[in-house]
């Protein structure tokens, strides 16, 4: 198996931000194994050892739902999200499995054209090599701020 | 009556009217004009009201505090070493500064930043920085007594875990301000010792009462949330029912499981609330416990003028609205467990999270539905709402295909008001 370089980090992070600033929500959960952990916290929740999320999906196919859920049942307003990442740290490297830190910022367009940040803060990930893929076996999304402006359709 | 206010931009001319007792017609220019937000301040949210500021277990032990706000007066909620809960407004006696600078955490006492005034946990002033002065000179003058300033002090109801907070000497005790349904069905959920599980803020672009409204219109829920009617969570014709306090301010409504309900009523009307063939990969947030051992599986609880405790299955908060402004609402989510639920239970409540919230499949839309009020009457300040689902009465009824309780909210808020 490949060994889990810097190089592939960035490549999966790179793919995987532009999976959901594309509109391509359907690949979103193929970044995942399928006994993932993915959810949106803040930093003061995650400080405080608080454990409940903004989206919490502890199983891949509840990532697939998500997406069934936005496309087919909730009602929100047309809009678009542009991730711009920081480079991302690896906090330790076991060779199948890496944790690794990596900030981001996400602007949010809607449809009107109104652009604003919509969330700041990093992804907190482990890692998992897959053959010739990296898995998101834990995607922690922590948001600086405890404010979500209006409501968090799009997952980030 | 007429009010002697003008309503913002366009018709700046018209006077804002409401007839007397008429609850089937809103005034769009209740949710615009600047001059009733600043009167909400005074005769609410410092008037005749229980404001929910914090839970009992976020000041757990002494020196523990949180602060709030009622409305937009900060405020300081401390437990002293008395094992007492005060509270008092979050602004020092001296020059107005706040006291307490950060959302919560541990203290012996507060010392305000800028001339270092110094107060107890009960919002005493215990100490003025060189009060007799430096090497005999300055200081305060001589009949300066210390006791003459602080800042507001409120009075503390509290109740099923729940801290109220007033300033006004004639709100009724908690009890009876409630009133007796709405007190039950509060410590039906709040039944043990909680713990915080999260804690996060929704900002909505639109006045607190559209928000408020929302949560109690009973009438939208299986309408505009599609999410819980596809996977038969919640339906107008499932058994349930709604209860509003004499008051007309506190609600509940609330649903039971029931699978002999006929699920042809939104089929027949074409509504958008039928989805076919929608099935989840993982249904494993949709197995709910019956933890409160009475079939109940949704119960949606509101007390006037911004406390929401929601149960949603097994999904647990407290919502506190807060206006911050006439065009924004702060909607602080904290949301609880039980202090002795199981391992299995904590991660279900996880799971069960995702229903609720700023990216919850239910109240999703229940952020931005009041936004898209607030910009569809932008010019219509003139014109009125009509409220009139089930009558025009604000009682409880059998059936949530009514608007009771928003009419019941009305009927509360004008007579606060005097409007």
């Amino acid at each position: 198996m490949a060994a889990i370089t810097l190089d592939r980090i960035m490549a999966v992070q790179a793919a995987y931000i532009r999976c959901i600033d594309s509109n391509a929500l359907e690949a979103w959960p193929d970044f995942f194994a399928d006994d993932c952990l993915y959810k949106v916290t803040t930093a003061e929740n995650h400080r405080n050892g608080f454990e409940a999320g903004i989206i919490y999906a502890d199983s891949k196919g509840m990532l697939t739902d998500r997406v069934l859920a936005l496309r087919e049942a909730n009602i929100y307003e047309k809009q678009s999200y542009r991730h711009i990442l920081g480079l991302p740290s690896i906090l330790d490297n076991g060779g199948a499995e890496a944790e690794c830190e990596t900030p981001f910022l996400v602007i949010r367009i809607m449809h009107d054209g109104q652009t604003d940040i919509f969330a700041t803060g990093v992804y907190l990930d482990t890692l998992r090599a897959s053959g010739n893929d990296l898995k998101f076996v834990r995607r922690l999304v922590v948001c600086d701020s405890s404010r979500i402006d209006t409501l968090m359709a799009i997952p980030l | 009556m007429n009010v002697n206010v003008t309503t913002p931009g366009g018709n700046a001319a018209q006077p804002m009217e409401w007839p007397q007792g008429e609850l089937t017609r809103i005034p769009f220019w209740i949710y615009q004009a600047p001059e009733i937000y600043a009167q909400e301040q005074q005769r609410i949210y410092e008037g005749p009201v229980w404001n929910y500021l914090c839970l009992e277990a976020e000041v757990k032990a002494p020196g523990d505090y949180r602060t709030t706000f009622m409305g937009s007066m900060p405020v300081v909620v401390a437990r002293d070493f008395d094992e007492e809960i005060y509270a008092f407004e979050n602004r020092c006696a001296h020059r107005g500064a706040l006291i307490a600078l950060d959302g919560g955490g541990k203290a012996r006492d507060f010392t305000c930043v800028y001339h270092a005034w110094n107060y107890d946990l009960k919002g005493n002033l215990k100490a003025v920085a060189f009060e007799d002065g430096v090497a005999g000179k300055g200081g305060m003058t001589k009949t300066f007594c210390r006791s003459d300033h602080g800042p507001r002090k409120l009075r503390i109801a509290i109740f099923a875990g729940l801290v109220f907070g007033s300033l006004s000497d004639d709100v009724p005790p908690i009890e009876e301000y409630l009133g007796e349904e709405i007190a039950t069905r509060i410590k039906r959920v709040l039944c043990k010792p909680v713990v915080v599980t999260g804690r996060f803020t929704q900002m909505l672009p639109n006045n607190w009462k559209l928000y408020f409204e929302n949560v109690k219109d009973t009438y939208h829920a299986s309408l505009l949330h599609t999410f819980f009617t596809t996977f038969r969570i919640n339906r107008l014709s499932q058994r349930g029912g709604m209860v509003v306090d004499p008051s007309g301010g506190n609600h509940a409504s609330f649903s039971f499981v029931d699978n002999q309900s006929t699920e042809h009523d939104y089929a027949a009307m074409g509504l958008r609330s039928e989805i076919e063939g929608f099935k989840l990969k993982d249904a494993s947030l949709l197995t709910s416990v019956d933890e409160f051992h009475d079939g109940c599986h949704l119960q949606i609880l509101t007390v006037f003028p911004g406390l929401v405790l929601q149960q949603i299955q097994n999904a647990l908060a407290i919502r506190q609205v807060l206006p911050k402004g006439q065009f924004q609402t702060a909607l602080n989510w904290t949301t609880i467990g039980f202090a002795d639920d199981t391992a299995e239970m904590q991660t279900l409540r996880l799971k069960q999270n995702n229903l609720a919230g700023p990216a919850g499949y239910v109240s999703m839309e229940d952020g931005a539905v009041g936004g898209f009020v607030q910009r569809g009457v932008a010019t219509a300040g003139s014109q009125r709402a009509v409220v009139e689902m089930g009558g025009a009465g604000t009682t409880a009824e059998g059936t949530r295909a009514t608007e009771a309780s928003v009419r019941g909210f009305w009927k509360c808020y004008r007579a606060h008001m005097g409007i």
